[in-house]
């Protein structure tokens, strides 16, 4: 669309769209460092829930439990979810290949309630103990579907003519594989990874499901803590997490566009040559 | 095909087989058993000692039972009938906050698009559990909301938000808007600048234009974006239950509150097999206009 005037209208709607989107958090933000238990009233600046929270060690076990699951999932769905994608992008036909794209498609429409129930009965049928082995499975098997569909995006726009000319000139389909394919898909690895390890974190419902006595994770934590209601603590814990995700998202974002410079200057220079 | 090509293939679908397919077909099994007191708190249990005799008995101790109790108790159809209202109106209220976001950023300056394109989705980043709870302090009795409107007199005694439907239709709003900005921001971004020009030149005034040229050409993104809205509030349990009241009755809070609260684990597997019956048609709706879309773009 051409950019045309941009009319007050369309001002508008942008400054109450994203007052909207980031109103909500801002004030979660600000009442984390409310000296009040209230979190309703404004007594002054204070940061004593942070103190409260590092020595809370119920919180501090569920985030150690949280990372583990994260970092274990999202690792072992990034290598499932890449060969399923390259399966499904360069095998061409194979038999049961429709019930395969079915497969990796359906949990991404699953309601988590439904997934969560299932894994814990087939869990449960099996015999397996419910803890933090059983969560990262239920993990990796939704997160690697997303990883798949990442991927998959990034595979069918290549060209697959340096796939062959890498084997034309020698390689095994593995070297080829590992110096061409991966190189060039390895930025949409990278933010598949980075999508599998953030749903894990984020994961409360299958988790909750899958999880045993001695494993809780962070979002159980949480949940039982504000069905209560409105705590400080948890607004502190918010913030922090917030933080981390913003740092990381912009970062991640300015990293990728200076990428794409440089990438752009290399290409003018190639062309001045 | 050379053995490590069939290993690339074997490993994910194994995967997907073992621990998605089957764990469905125990979910069907289980719907179709009794409710026991026992551990597994269900019956018949397969027992293979008996060999075909013990296959047969067990089959035919599977019978429909439980759906038929899902129609009997006005419970179930009222949580389904509910959830499909809610995730309806919060549909169209996504709608209707989301396509002037999506216009403007379409019609913004381009130097400013990549910014405000990850404005939209900074918030998909952040935990969506954490997303939900920020609106509890705001629309309780005392909360901000409340607060904010008796100072400027718009209210003489606070409003009951937290924990009714509209709490439910707010959190839903809020926490599904980046998905349906995104689709709508991608079918406005491609359209030709020209063709409103071409429609005010020939007459048309520029809402008319906006009716006749625009909103056609978007309606791929505002029915991707519906259906990603509408398919995961249908099965929401987060907002409904930390938001919504007593009265919010959601399938996915029947489907959690059977299983952990009652135990009854067959009566929670059929409501789990009813819910996704009800989730087919909208998600093929789904994929026939992304099929649509692919077409129409090669």
């Amino acid at each position: 669309m051409n950019q045309g005037r941009f009319s007050w209208f369309n001002a508008t709607s942008l400054t109450l769209g994203f007052a909207f989107l980031y109103l909500p958090m801002l004030i979660l933000i600000i009442y984390s460092f409310n000296e009040s238990r209230l979190v309703t009233v404004w007594a002054g600046f204070s940061t004593k829930w942070y103190g409260e929270l590092l020595q809370n060690e119920a919180f501090l076990d569920a985030a150690w439990v949280t990372l583990k699951v994260g970092l274990w999932s999202s690792t072992l769905a990034t290598i499932l979810g890449t060969m399923a994608a390259y399966a499904m992008v360069r095998m061409g036909r194979f038999t049961g290949r429709g019930l395969f794209s079915g497969m990796i498609y359906a949990p991404l429409v699953m309601p988590e309630v439904i997934t969560g129930l299932a894994l814990l009965l087939f869990f449960i049928a099996i015999g397996l103990d419910r803890g933090v082995v059983t969560i990262a499975l239920a993990h990796t098997t939704f997160s690697m579907c997303y990883v798949s569909v990442v991927v998959t995006s990034r595979l069918v726009t290549f060209d697959k003519s340096l796939e062959e000319a890498a084997l034309d000139l020698g390689c095994t389909p593995f070297d080829a594989f590992r110096s061409v394919t991966l190189p060039i898909i390895m930025p949409a690895v990278v933010s598949g990874w980075l999508l599998a390890f953030t749903l894990s974190l984020d994961d409360l419902v299958i988790a909750s499901f899958t999880s045993g006595p001695s494993s809780t994770t962070l979002p159980i934590k949480i949940f039982s803590a504000v069905r209560l209601g409105v705590s400080p603590e948890i607004n502190a814990l918010s913030t922090i997490m917030i933080g981390i995700v913003t740092v990381g998202v912009i970062s991640a974002s300015l990293l990728s566009r200076r990428r794409s410079l440089r990438h752009k200057e290399d290409e003018q220079k190639a062309l001045r040559q | 095909m050379d053995l490590r090509r069939k290993f690339l293939i074997f490993v994910p679908y194994a995967w997907l087989l073992v621990l998605f397919l089957i764990p469905f077909g125990i979910v069907l099994k289980i719907s179709l058993s009794d409710t026991a007191l026992a551990i597994p708190p269900y019956t018949p249990k397969l027992d293979w000692s008996d060999g075909w005799s013990g296959i047969i008995s067990y089959f035919s101790q599977l019978d429909f039972e439980n759906y038929v109790f899902l129609t009997e108790d006005s419970l179930y159809y009222v949580a389904y009938l509910s959830s499909l209202k809610i995730a309806t109106i919060s549909t169209i209220a996504t709608l209707i906050v989301g396509y002037p976001i999506a216009y403007a950023m379409a019609k913004s300056p381009s130097h400013l698009r990549p910014t405000l394109m990850m404005l939209v989705i900074l918030p998909f980043w952040t935990s969506f559990l954490i997303r939900v709870y920020a609106w509890m302090g705001i629309l309780s009795q005392e909360g901000l909301l409340n607060q904010f409107l008796l100072w400027i007199g718009l209210i003489a005694t606070p409003l009951t938000i937290l924990n009714t439907n509209w709490a439910v239709y707010i959190g839903i709003v809020y926490t599904y808007l980046p998905f349906m900005i995104l689709p709508i921001y991608a079918a406005l971004e491609k359209m030709d600048g020209s063709l409103m020009e071409a429609a005010e030149d020939l007459g048309c005034s520029a809402i008319s234009a906006f009716w006749l040229v625009t909103v056609p050409l978007s309606k791929p993104g505002v029915i991707a974006g519906s259906f990603l809205v509408f398919i995961p509030a249908l099965g929401e349990f987060v907002i409904p239950s930390l938001l919504g009241g007593s009265k919010t009755i959601m399938i996915g809070k029947v489907l959690w509150e059977e299983f952990f609260s009652n135990r009854d684990w067959p009566v929670a597997s059929a409501v789990a097999v009813i819910l996704l019956v009800l989730l087919i048609i909208p998600i093929m709706l789904f994929q026939r206009n992304e099929r649509k879309q692919r077409e129409m773009e090669q």
